[in-house]
């Protein structure tokens, strides 16, 4: 399977915009990444381990918290696209 | 669909018939449909990167009255993007020149200013006398601002926001559709969200953005096509790619729900996190002034200058320093050497203060932050040095 990431969170994987895993749960999808790609742990999950509330994840094009959220299967034909909320507008470089 | 104040009885003058032709032969347009065109108010917010091809494809269409929210002044840096704005508008209010370009396209629509900044205080007030809303903006209060007063309102809030070559739009606060708290019920806690060593924006994309939130107002004023309801649409413009992902209502979202708590404005930089000004960035770490640095310099003093900006940023100008971007210092702290006195510098002041932060707790006691950056270095010590 395929996970897509967005333009704001390639900076923690070598610049990549879609990693290939293997299927599983979407857990199990995030678990890989994020030891494949141990900064982007920071920005997916809050301290408590759960996803942060500004970032979705959606299996194909449906939101996965309509599905079965972090238990919802994946298979080798999905992507699973990262979508961070974004206010728009240039950021200035610091 | 979307329903807009009727037209009633606004006729179009000869001269209009002869001006919107190429949209009255067309039947998915024709006369009725220019004539709610004519009787449509918009109100679109901000009149910057995504503003100005929004408000000026507005005018050019016909839309009858267009208001314009926005407080900040053209500058220079704008222009690379902000196509409504020329040259010679650098320094003037964004609305007046705004303005001025809209009527030079279309002498007969009403635009009407707003010079301020849209608060709980103002925004119901603002948004009473317009049918639709167009959210340009550049910040997540405003956004969670203008979607709540959109829903306790009951107008549509056709948005868009971009993010340095990808974007997204939608439309929002429809009776039956999602608002923009059913897919991000939450912002981020400031500082969080990448504010991306890398920044910037391409040009044109605020100018695709703004076209599709202009081809959704339009299509909601004459009720054809298919909106944007329910549906997000993802722009990659480097791989010219559109993407569509499903967004649903949110049956327990508190603002559109079916039992809404939010029933009136919050204090939306509170909401986000956000405490009065935006803190400067810590002076926690040990600095050197631009003209200290200089002097040791001058005087021949050993110190190791660290640029951890980007390579693409070392281009455009740099201080002849070594070069280890911040993301990859962590990694590559063995480049440098913990006896000698470092300076470290960025752009602004606030990436760097990082890395000495960074280096600091590794054991590297002889590290300062160039205050203010090499922005600092250009204002103070070199002039011939860009800022950018």
């Amino acid at each position: 399977m395929k996970v897509l990431i967005p333009a704001a969170l390639r900076q923690y994987t070598g610049k990549q915009s879609a990693i290939d895993l293997p299927p599983g749960t979407v857990e199990d999808v995030l678990r890989q990444l994020t030891s494949q790609f141990p900064e982007l742990r920071k920005q997916l999950f809050g301290d408590d381990g759960t996803l942060r509330k500004f970032v979705n994840l959606y299996l194909n094009d449906e939101d996965i918290r309509y599905l079965q959220n972090q238990n919802t299967a994946v298979t080798a034909d999905d992507t699973l696209s990262i979508i961070p909320s974004v206010a728009g507008g240039c950021v200035q470089p610091d | 669909m979307a329903t807009i104040a009727s037209p009633q009885a606004t006729t179009l003058s000869n001269d209009e018939i002869l001006r919107y032709s190429r949209h009255l032969i067309m039947p998915e347009v024709g006369m009725a449909g220019q004539q709610r065109l004519k009787a449509a108010r918009v109100l679109c917010i901000g009149a910057g990167g995504l503003g100005s091809p929004l408000a000026l494809y507005l005018a050019a269409a016909g839309v009858g009255t267009l208001g314009l929210v926005d407080f900040d002044v053209v500058d220079f840096t704008n222009l690379q993007r902000q196509i409504i704005h020329a040259t010679d508008d650098v320094g003037r209010p964004k609305l007046d020149s705004a303005a001025e370009k809209l009527t030079a396209i279309n002498p007969a629509i009403s635009i009407q200013k707003f010079e301020t900044r849209l608060s709980s205080a103002n925004a119901l007030d603002i948004i009473r006398g317009f049918d639709i809303v167009a959210d340009g903006t550049d910040n997540f209060p405003t956004r969670y601002l203008v979607n709540d007063a959109c829903v306790l309102s009951g107008k549509p809030n056709v948005y868009a926001s971009i993010f340095r070559f990808e974007g997204q739009a939608s439309v929002f606060a429809t009776q039956n559709g999602p608002c923009y708290r059913c897919l991000y019920p939450e912002p981020p806690p400031p500082g969080l969200v990448p504010s991306c060593a890398e920044g910037g924006v391409l040009g044109i994309l605020p100018g695709l953005l703004g076209v599709i939130q202009a081809t959704e107002v339009i299509k909601l004023i004459l009720g054809s096509g298919n909106p944007l309801i329910g549906r997000l649409l993802l722009v990659d413009a480097l791989g010219m790619r559109f993407k569509e992902l499903h967004l649903r209502k949110n049956p327990e979202c508190p603002v559109c729900g079916a039992n809404p708590t939010v029933r009136e404005l919050i204090d939306y930089n509170q909401f986000c996190g956000i405490r009065g000004e935006e803190a400067p960035v810590t002076t926690a770490v040990p600095e050197i002034r631009p003209e200290e640095l200089k002097a040791r310099l001058d005087a021949g003093d050993d110190v190791f200058i660290l640029d951890v900006r980007e390579p693409h940023e070392y281009q455009i100008c740099n201080l002849g320093g070594h070069l280890i971007p911040l993301g990859e210092l962590p990694a590559r702290m063995s480049e440098l050497d913990s006896s000698r006195e470092i300076v470290a510098h960025c752009r602004s002041g606030v990436r760097s203060a990082k890395a000495v932060t960074l280096l600091r707790q590794a054991g590297f006691g002889k590290v300062t932050n160039l205050a203010g950056g090499i922005l600092a270095w250009s204002d103070k010590v070199d002039p011939t040095v860009p800022k950018y």
